[in-house]
């Protein structure tokens, strides 16, 4: 179980606890909207049959880069609370890979809010995966990480309201 | 001065290790020590475009000034998610 609402963990994530942390600040009748996001372990992927993922991230640094995420979040969506929890090690396909949760007074923010950390977990957390196909194996290899890159940071946002 | 070199995923393959203790000169920054790993491990060398780095955990850039004891850690395009 998640204590903390920016976490990472070797097990298999609980979505309902991520979804209960970013409920429970403040007053009782606070959020009139939670939403939430899971990542989950597709079983093909570039015509390749996927037997798992193997997550590794540079634990103190994946953090901040929650951290900074969650400040942008609070820049753009002042209402939005959030929690996220990533997996890391082995995962199985079809199991989760993170989970994203928002709660906020009105859907429109905590949709939102969603789709733009999801996008930036992709830009700039220090966290990698291993392909493990039927026949080989091969990191995968996306953003070069810049938390600072306002251009991506502005792709991220337009995708979240586009 | 002793810098901890802090690699993950294809480079730590490539290095054949997660972590490396080697010395650099005072004045030393990121981009020294990417320059004493790229001198051991030339197969790191291409991803000098594609790379980002931090310093004791926290973003850093080629130019950032490393200290005696500095953990420095080489992050290759990132894949969460």
């Amino acid at each position: 179980m998640p204590t903390t609402l920016l976490s990472i963990t070797a097990d298999p994530i609980d979505m309902a606890s991520v979804v209960r942390l970013a409920e429970a600040g403040g007053p009782a009748g606070r959020f009139g909207a939670v939403t939430s996001f899971l990542g989950t372990v597709r079983g093909e992927n570039l015509g390749r049959h996927v037997v798992e993922l193997e997550y590794e991230a540079y634990e103190p640094l994946a953090i901040k880069a929650f951290e900074i995420i969650s400040g942008e979040v609070a820049q753009h969506w002042p209402t939005v609370r959030l929690a996220v929890q990533h997996r890391i090690g082995r995962v199985p396909i079809g199991e989760t890979s993170i989970v994203i949760a928002a709660a906020s007074p009105h859907r429109a923010e905590a949709f939102q809010a969603c789709r733009y950390v999801i996008e930036r977990v992709k830009q700039i957390a220090p966290i990698w995966k291993r392909e493990v196909f039927e026949g080989g194996e091969a990191w995968v290899e996306g953003a070069t990480a810049d938390p600072t890159d306002a251009a991506a940071r502005k792709a991220a946002y337009g995708r979240a309201c586009g | 001065m002793r810098i901890t070199i802090l690699l993950f995923a294809r480079l730590r393959d490539l290095a054949g290790s997660p972590r490396l203790v080697r010395a650099v000169a005072e004045g030393a920054t990121v981009d020294t020590v990417w320059q004493v790993l790229a001198a051991e491990f030339p197969a790191v060398a291409p991803y000098r475009a594609s790379i980002s780095a931090a310093v004791d955990a926290d973003y850093a850039r080629f130019t950032t000034p490393v200290a005696d004891g500095s953990e420095v850690a080489f992050l290759p395009p990132v894949s969460g998610g």
